[in-house]
């Protein structure tokens, strides 16, 4: 239902934007009046959302994704071709976003002292105010894997949102009990504050699947990485519908899915707090 | 730590003050192009050195910051009003509308917003103006961040209709408009001011990544976004290190919203 709705409000979006239907070849002199006639004929085609959408849907149920208009190639093609990329890029990304972020925050948490909070939290932040796209630009500047960017996008959100979790959980009084009762910090720390915090994190991991795949556009784009955020792109500059709405589903259908994971994961542990 | 959230709030008045005056303070037109000097080192006269086409690096650093300044916090506007009246309804209401928002907000979050953004902005006409450009930019990112917003709200909202205060009014008569006005909506302002605070940075960060990607504000107008393009064609950090100062101050305004953030979520 959501992927249906989100393909449906994708091509909406689009289809009443202003400058639908104009197409950039329109402009090329050498295309004769029977050419110029073809293309509108062919953006016509495109001309009302619900035409499109029911036929693209009545195409998608016989496998057909269509064909990409910029690229000349069939979209399920070049998804099967792109998605690896990607899955590797945000993959990467999420696990090193995550092995940082949680390890920092257990390490403020656990250390009680100011100044290692003060530290992670600036760096946490200077890393926040960075636009994604500027980070890509500064790792091809250094030469540095450009994959990296994605994990440096979602540790700040994963650090800050762990944290105050964590030191919430911290503070509750059987948190206290246990280390009045003289138990060692690592024993404080993985059964009895991580598995408080544990539903809310897991709800996190749904939320950063969603993160990643947003800072996969400019990182693929910028780092010259082939994968779907940078055919993304190209399918924008190209106003290439089909290919839009495609990926917008793709990455919709990724989305719910980790929420969906992430939701059943954490419900026998909130029914357990319970 | 209070020290330092006023110096944050400092930075940011002397900052938005300098852009709003930026007709004044600027030393020429953001569009204008001094043809002769093109790509010129920082000067008395040109304080940050010229782009490629010849134009003042400081003027359209101050004018790029006007717009990024000003039309951040208006989309953070729209989108907190957006929250307030969708998020406040279903959460005084309840029943089905709360459902039906419920499964809205749901649908919006499971949505790459980023995606919808580039989509729509890239289907703009071809010859769109650069203030249309920058309008329609800002308008979108307010009409598409609504959402997570629009839940904390209704939590708000819900939580405040059981408490013993509405209970109270109540029972005094107040029911409606009345108890909406003068009891609901006092009493959600903290909320909504906190998510106001928050959508800033996140507006601004994102036209700056759209600007990066070619697909923001439209040229000759100048926003962070486009000014951070430059970057793209910077081949090592000591040869124009000057290019990087709209990224630093891009940083350290973010950076202080976030701190007057962190108030705002106490407040919240």
């Amino acid at each position: 239902m959501v992927l249906a709705l989100g393909g449906f409000l994708g091509a909406t979006l689009v289809r009443l934007a202003p400058g639908f239907g104009v197409d950039e070849e329109e402009l090329d002199s050498r295309l004769n009046q029977e050419s110029m006639q073809a293309l509108r004929q062919s953006n016509a085609e495109e001309a009302s959302v619900a035409s499109f959408y029911l036929n693209y849907w009545g195409r998608l149920l016989h496998g057909d994704l269509g064909v990409s208009r910029t690229l000349h190639q069939p979209v399920r093609q070049l998804l099967a071709e792109r998605f690896p990329e990607t899955l590797e890029s945000v993959g990467l990304g999420l696990v090193l976003g995550w092995v940082a972020g949680l390890a920092l925050a257990m390490a403020a948490v656990m250390a009680r002292t100011g100044f290692v909070d003060i530290a992670w939290s600036l760096l946490a932040s200077v890393l926040l105010s960075i636009p994604a796209a500027v980070l890509a630009l500064l790792f091809v500047l250094v030469q540095a894997p450009g994959r990296l960017v994605i994990g440096l996008i979602v540790f700040p959100k994963i650090f800050h949102y762990a944290r105050n979790l964590l030191a919430h959980s911290a503070s509750l009084p059987h948190v206290l009990t246990a280390r009045a009762k003289g138990l060692s910090s690592g024993r404080v720390l993985l059964w009895h504050i991580l598995p408080v915090a544990a539903p809310q994190l897991l709800a996190l991991a749904g939320v950063s699947v969603s993160l990643a795949f947003a800072a996969a556009i400019p990182v693929e784009v910028l780092c010259d990485l082939p994968g779907i955020g940078q055919l993304a792109w190209q399918a924008a500059m190209g106003r290439d519908l089909v290919l839009l709405v495609n990926l917008t589903m793709m990455v919709t259908l990724m989305t719910v899915l980790a929420n969906s994971v992430a939701e059943l994961a954490a419900a026998p542990l909130g029914a357990g707090e319970a | 730590m209070k020290w330092v959230r006023v110096g944050a709030v400092l930075f940011l008045l002397a900052v938005s003050t300098a852009c709003l005056l930026a007709d004044f303070v600027a030393p020429a037109p953001y569009a204008q192009q001094f043809r002769d000097l093109p790509d010129a080192a920082p000067s008395g006269q040109h304080l940050l050195g010229t782009d490629d086409l010849g134009r003042d690096r400081f003027s359209r650093l101050l004018y790029g910051t006007r717009v990024s300044l000003l039309l951040a916090p208006a989309a953070a506007l729209l989108s907190s009003l957006l929250a307030a009246l969708i998020g406040g309804a279903a959460g005084f209401v309840g029943g089905w509308l709360e459902d039906c928002v419920m499964a809205a907000t749901d649908l919006f979050l499971s949505l790459p917003w980023l995606f919808l953004l580039m989509m729509v902005r890239a289907f703009l006409p071809l010859n769109v103006s650069p203030v249309s450009s920058v309008v329609i930019t800002f308008a979108l990112l307010g009409c598409l961040g609504w959402a997570a917003a629009a839940r904390v709200i209704c939590a708000a909202a819900r939580t405040l209709c059981g408490s013993d205060v509405i209970l109270l009014a109540r029972a005094s008569g107040s029911s409606g408009f009345r108890l909406l006005w003068r009891h609901v909506i006092p009493n959600l302002k903290p909320v909504l001011y906190a998510q106001f605070w928050i959508s800033i940075p996140v507006f601004i960060l994102t036209e700056a990544n759209l600007g990066i990607l070619g697909l923001g504000v439209a040229e000759p107008l100048p926003s962070w976004g486009s000014l951070l393009r430059e970057l793209e064609n910077f081949s090592a950090f000591s040869a124009q290190p000057w290019q990087f100062v709209p990224l630093v101050l891009l940083m350290v305004t973010v950076g202080c919203f976030q701190l007057v953030l962190r108030n705002q979520e106490l407040w919240a």
